[in-house]
């Protein structure tokens, strides 16, 4: 379980974060949605330490995660598994030396372990074939999922995922959603997706947290959502077309 | 002025992580491998070409500046020799490896920056100041000394070319003028240059690079900064360590 309590960020002078207080529950996909440059990309950041809080407290089960040193930051890093907006793959490194590459820096696992390892992560991710190709040779689905195999390559106790869908087409974006899911559930992962698609959150919204101007709106799951009386949050729900529809149809 | 004293204490900081324990030295090692071959052998070409032409051009210029009969034909390949081992082998060859190598690592670090990839590298617990930049720093210190070495065997050779198909020099008077009066020393000056050198070509590029913030043009913006500081520095430290050096 992760907790966030009452965290403060600003970015010379300007708050973008508002005494943030919520909790992402283990085994769980928890979203966190919004509109672009509502926080919550920076919200994300924070929780994983890559922006430093200018108050308040992160909490990673029972450890203040933002108060620790480096050395014991390393030791909950190790069980941090994140899915950039962009993959981040390493571009000098093959798909199969970016799945190794954790595994190189972080086991002593033989040879033979680590690409057992690696051919799993990467079926697991439905990823065949495409050992020996480059980032810059994949589409932008297989980046993700090429990303997210890296991500539960050491199996991780937390997975992190800043809008795995952007930039992916319709259906990409739903295998993309399932695999996480898939995951959560599989290897009882405490999941944090950081996205605007309603879909997703219709898709695997298990606990969503709907943040806007730096502060949360609201709190709830992916069958509340369609019934919250949050002004805010209906403007973002029912932005689209088609969903205006189906509210106006009482669907 | 406080933009300044900022911009060095980041820079501090930055060596300060680079240099702490590095986290599986296997891996570091590998990494080492590689950027010898990347920013140090795949250098030696543009060295070796650019140390011919100097060489050549330093002979000529000798010789037509040295046309006096009062001065003897030897003269031109010691000169050639001297300007070579003391200025041109090292602070000539360090700017044009400022242009070179310090855009290079600019780029490919400020790149990894904006695409997030060094934020990838810090939540996996991984030092990336220290994985990205020392065995860079390392590389460039065990090879620029050799392609100090080769640009004064190529430099040298160039101006014998040079001198003896152009006729201003026999062969005969330049091998003597190269072996005439020669101070070791000379040598052993021109590689601790170097050595300095790639320190700061090394550190200030991969500084200007992880720093960066933005996107692509940003990218490109370090990268001319990387090549336009480096250069300073290393002419500031080239006057500092030539008086510390040579007085």
């Amino acid at each position: 379980m992760i907790t966030v309590k009452h965290v403060n960020k600003s970015f010379n002078g300007k708050s973008v974060l508002n005494d943030v207080s919520v909790t992402f529950e283990t085994g769980k996909t928890n979203l966190i949605i919004g509109r672009s440059g509502s926080g919550k990309t920076v919200l994300l950041k924070s929780i994983v330490g890559l922006h430093e809080i200018d108050s308040g407290e992160i909490w990673f089960e029972d450890t203040l995660f933002n108060k620790l040193g480096f050395s014991e930051l390393k030791k909950i890093r190790s069980e941090i598994g994140m899915l950039f907006q962009g993959s981040a793959l390493f571009d000098s490194q093959t798909v199969e030396q970016n799945v190794r590459f954790p595994l190189d820096m972080f086991t002593d696992m033989s040879p033979a372990e680590k690409n057992e390892r690696v051919n799993f992560c990467l079926n697991r991710v439905d990823i065949l074939n495409a050992n020996k190709l480059f980032p810059a040779e994949l589409s932008g689905g297989m980046k993700k999922r090429v990303a997210i195999a890296r991500a539960i390559s050491l199996n991780p106790k937390y997975l992190f995922c800043d809008e795995p869908n952007s930039g992916l087409d319709p259906l990409t974006a739903i295998l993309i959603d399932e695999l996480i899911k898939e995951l959560t559930e599989e290897y009882s992962i405490t999941t944090i997706v950081n996205t605007h698609d309603m879909n997703s959150v219709m898709e695997i919204g298990e606990k969503v947290v709907f943040i806007n101007d730096g502060e949360v709106c609201w709190e709830g799951n992916k069958d509340e959502i369609l019934s919250s009386d949050c002004s805010t949050l209906n403007d973002f729900v029912f932005a689209n077309s088609m969903a205006k529809k189906l509210r106006k149809a009482g669907k | 002025m406080i933009k300044f004293l900022t911009q060095f204490g980041l820079y501090f900081l930055l060596l300060k992580k680079v240099f702490s324990k590095p986290e599986k030295p296997a891996i570091y090692y590998r990494q080492t491998m590689r950027e010898l071959v990347y920013l140090g052998l795949y250098s030696a070409g543009i060295i070796a070409i650019i140390s011919f032409f100097m060489g050549a051009v330093i002979t000529l210029q000798t010789a037509y500046n040295t046309s006096n009969p009062i001065y003897p034909k030897y003269l031109i390949g010691l000169g050639c020799r001297d300007s070579i081992i003391l200025e041109f082998s090292s602070t000539v060859a360090a700017l044009i490896l400022a242009g070179k190598v310090g855009s290079n690592i600019a780029s490919e670090i400020g790149t990894m920056r904006v695409t997030e990839q060094i934020d990838a590298l810090e939540i996996m617990g991984v030092n990336s100041a220290s994985y990205l930049i020392l065995p860079k720093i390392i590389a460039t210190l065990i090879f620029n000394p050799i392609l100090t070495l080769i640009g004064i065997i190529v430099g040298i050779f160039g101006g014998w070319i040079a001198g003896t198909l152009s006729g201003v020099v026999t062969s005969e008077n330049f091998i003597y003028g190269i072996q005439y009066a020669f101070i070791p020393y000379y040598i052993v000056y021109s590689l601790i240059k170097t050595v300095f050198f790639a320190f700061i070509i090394t550190s200030v590029s991969a500084f200007q690079g992880y720093y960066v913030e933005g996107g692509s043009l940003e990218v490109g913006r370090a990268s001319t900064k990387a090549v336009v500081y480096s250069s300073i520095v290393i002419l500031f430290f080239n006057v500092i360590l030539t008086q510390l050096l040579l007085s």
